[in-house]
């Protein structure tokens, strides 16, 4: 099977009656846009391929992440990364520990440590691992929730409303990094938005729900 | 209430809560040091002392007593701890949830019974195994029950605890939007268990401190359970200081005074000693966080939670079960599952001096709790109009009275008594209820009485409402069933008292409670069945009236009909 991730006619129910569908492939690097007011089922669709699809929901059709089929894999074991509209940082770990939360296991804590430098100097965030996380921006929330989530090394990207709580300067700045990260791992990332310049900005391919 | 009366009232309810206390450590100081005026006694000195380290029995005593305090505490918060971990948000757990409120008002003799009646070596279990399964014909000769190592003691304790921290836990869990911490943790790479440990748990315990503590305190204190499933030779320190104080001479007392100030000691030194323990799992779950390790043992941990949560709730409920059994038994031999013939004689037997003792019951248990509730809806009034919050130090003072060992400050208070000649009987013990139920009453009301949507006050206000006025026709209607669920949760906190009613009604004071725990010694399991169930159901009605009052005041009123 081909590297990326694949939505094989993907198709949810919501108490039996039709909700989404979507059949697509995602290459390495590309990114998949899914456009459409709230409440359509674009969140539903990601708990699919993350496996934590809600009781009242169901589903047909497989999810491939480079070609092992996941459809049915417990949630932690399928190596699939997700950003939220929060940025989630744990309050009670230091912006390091969060990192450190991520970041596989193994390795001396010397060379933990540096992994976890480098990874905040990789977003311009050197010197912040002491911090407590409720002290930074909103920005530098969200651009280490992404390291976090990099650091435990997925094979695909989710972005659900990444960007919502971003006001429009900061939006397009974390965005763009988000985008460039991605790309430089080769994920193949799958985001949902309701907001146009999002899915612009990501340069792939979009698909408008509920038309 | 008058808004001249409302300022006092924080300030009343304190002193009525922490008055005791404090008096009763004070009255336990005294003949500690060998003054006991009534008595004829002058202090100081420190003969009581003396005495209390020449008893042969203190070491094994204070031993059973840190035992059954820790080791109740870290086996019901460990297993009430992965039960969450493992399983919340399933419907196995919803299942357990359900159960939470009748196993929770169970009384803890009650429940102490039911599981001396399961596992005794004559017990349901025995039975039901016998003789296919064990070739027994006799109960064999093995002491289960009041085991030298309170074994059984701790056994009872987890089981009877473990539905208090769970709803501690449930609690502490809607602060710490544990459920997005899940997703997050998930994709990352963790399994459920340790996902929640590692993210959810550091903030939960901070929430549930307190009331982890007052599992501690009491476990370490505790006396009904002790008399019926401790060890006799020697006791608990707990339950020696009881026997002491119940002695006819006054030196006696002044021993029990004495080692009411050890097991003060013992205490304050065991939640010294589990706050280092606090910190050095901190310090080493952080590592284990920034580790990263992803945790390979959770389905096991997962399995284990769940089957020892559902023994526990089970043994509870089978417990109640075979007190109904042996209730209405006539004559059952050994191997039989089920008696041999049931009749009605023990009923009938025990009916005069259960319906006195359930009137004494009701009549302390309901005059404490609307006590009670008054002086906590004056309470959290008068924060609400003043736009005062309780303080973490308030909490703390809230927390005190389950904090200090009933044993440290009871005797004390007795001696107190005794020596002003005040008149030991109802009004002393309704007063000493009233220490152990304001706190629960308080605990239970003080949240849904704060969430409750203030612009219904403004809405009212602006029609023109007094602040009483709102009090009256708009807050307490609309938070009618949490009120009637602080109502049950004060009853039942007050039907389970034994020791204040036993040590300051001066045995005068026939409850429930006190009858069923005194029949323990004459092992008449037919008695002690019906007095344990009267003892439930004295307990379990007013929480089964919690739920149902409001279903039926609110039937045509969707709006408030889900509390």
């Amino acid at each position: 099977m081909d590297k990326g991730l694949t939505l094989d006619r993907i198709a949810v129910f919501k108490d039996g009656k039709p909700l989404v569908a979507l059949d697509h492939h995602i290459a390495p690097g590309e990114v998949l846009s899914v456009m459409g007011p709230s409440g359509i089922g674009k969140s539903t669709l990601l708990s699919v391929v993350t496996g934590t699809l809600p009781r009242a929901f169901s589903f047909t059709g497989r999810v491939h992440l480079d070609g092992r089929d996941i459809t049915d894999a417990a949630p932690q074991r399928r190596m699939v990364g997700i950003l939220f509209q929060d940025d989630l940082l744990f309050p009670h770990l230091s912006v390091g520990a969060n990192l450190a939360f991520g970041l596989r296991p193994g390795g001396s804590r010397a060379a933990r440590q540096n992994r976890i430098e480098d990874a905040l100097a990789e977003v311009d965030l050197a010197g912040f691992a002491n911090r407590d996380p409720a002290t930074l921006s909103g920005g530098q929330k969200a651009r280490v929730a992404l390291m976090r989530m990099l650091l435990a090394e997925p094979c695909a990207l989710l972005l659900d409303e990444a960007f919502g709580r971003l006001d429009t300067a900061l939006r397009a700045q974390v965005r763009d990094l988000v985008f460039a990260r991605a790309r430089s791992r080769a994920l193949p990332v799958l985001m949902v938005t309701h907001d146009a310049q999002d899915a612009e900005a990501a340069g792939g391919e979009v698909v408008t729900l509920g038309t | 209430m008058k808004n001249r009366v409302l300022p006092v009232v924080p300030a009343l309810t304190l002193l009525v809560m922490l008055g005791p206390v404090l008096a009763g450590l004070y009255g336990t100081v005294l003949p500690a040091f060998g003054h006991l005026p009534a008595g004829g006694l002058v202090g100081p000195n420190l003969d009581a002392f003396r005495a209390l380290l020449d008893w042969p029995g203190l070491p094994r005593s204070v031993m059973l007593s840190l035992t059954t305090g820790i080791g109740t505490t870290v086996i019901a918060l460990a297993l009430v701890m992965l039960l969450v971990a493992g399983w919340s948000g399933t419907r196995a757990f919803r299942a357990l949830e359900r159960l939470l409120s009748p196993l929770l008002s169970v009384p803890h003799a009650a429940a102490a019974f039911g599981l001396a009646f399961l596992i005794a070596p004559s017990g349901w279990i025995a039975r039901l195994l016998s003789p296919g399964i064990t070739g027994w014909t006799n109960p064999p000769d093995w002491l289960i029950v009041q085991d030298p190592l309170g074994l059984t003691l701790m056994l009872g304790m987890v089981v009877k605890e473990m539905p208090f921290l769970l709803l501690m836990t449930l609690a502490a869990l809607g602060q710490t939007d544990a459920a997005r911490a899940r997703a997050i943790a998930s994709a990352l790479g963790y399994g459920r268990t340790t996902g929640w440990l590692k993210t959810v748990f550091p903030r939960v315990y901070a929430q549930i401190r307190l009331p982890v503590y007052v599992v501690l305190a009491y476990g370490m204190s505790v006396v009904d359970v002790a008399l019926i499933l401790g060890p006799n030779t020697p006791p608990p320190l707990s339950v020696q200081i009881v026997r002491w104080m119940g002695e006819p001479d006054f030196t006696a007392r002044l021993l029990a005074s004495s080692a009411a100030l050890l097991q003060l000691a013992l205490v304050v030194g065991a939640l010294l000693f589990w706050r280092l323990g606090e910190i050095i799992v901190a310090t080493l779950g952080l590592r284990w966080i920034t580790s990263g390790h992803r945790g390979a043992s959770d389905a096991p941990l997962r399995i284990a939670a769940l089957s020892a949560a559902s023994i526990a709730a089970l043994s509870i409920l089978l417990g109640l079960v075979v007190l109904a059994v042996w209730s209405f038994s006539g004559f059952w031999s050994f191997p039989n599952a089920l008696p041999d013939a049931f009749s009605l004689k023990t009923w009938m037997r025990q009916s005069t001096g259960v319906l006195d003792a359930l009137g004494e019951t009701a009549l302390i248990a309901g005059s404490v709790t609307l006590l009670a509730l008054i002086l906590t809806i004056g309470c959290l009034e008068a924060e609400y109009r003043q736009r005062r919050n309780l303080t973490q130090r308030g909490l703390l003072l809230l927390y005190l009275p389950l904090l200090i060992p009933q044993t440290a400050f009871l005797p004390g208070l007795q001696s107190l008594l005794l020596n002003v000649g005040a008149d030991i009987g109802r009004a002393p013990v309704m007063l000493a209820h009233l220490v152990f139920v304001l706190p629960y009453v308080f605990l239970s009301l003080a949240d849904p009485f704060r969430a409750w949507d203030s612009r219904n006050a403004s809405v009212a206000a602006a029609l023109g409402a007094s602040p009483d006025g709102i009090l009256w026709r708009v807050r307490l209607p609309m938070l009618l069933r949490p009120v009637l669920t602080a109502v049950a949760v004060g009853l039942s906190v007050s039907v389970g008292q034994y020791l204040p009613t036993l040590l300051i009604g001066g045995g005068r004071v026939a409850t429930l409670t006190t009858e069923a725990v005194a029949l323990t010694s004459g092992g008449d399991r037919r008695a002690i069945a019906v007095w344990g169930l009267m003892q439930t159901g004295a307990a379990l009605v007013p929480f089964a009236l919690a739920l149902i009052i409001p279903a039926l005041v609110w039937r045509n009123r969707k709006g408030l009909s889900h509390g």
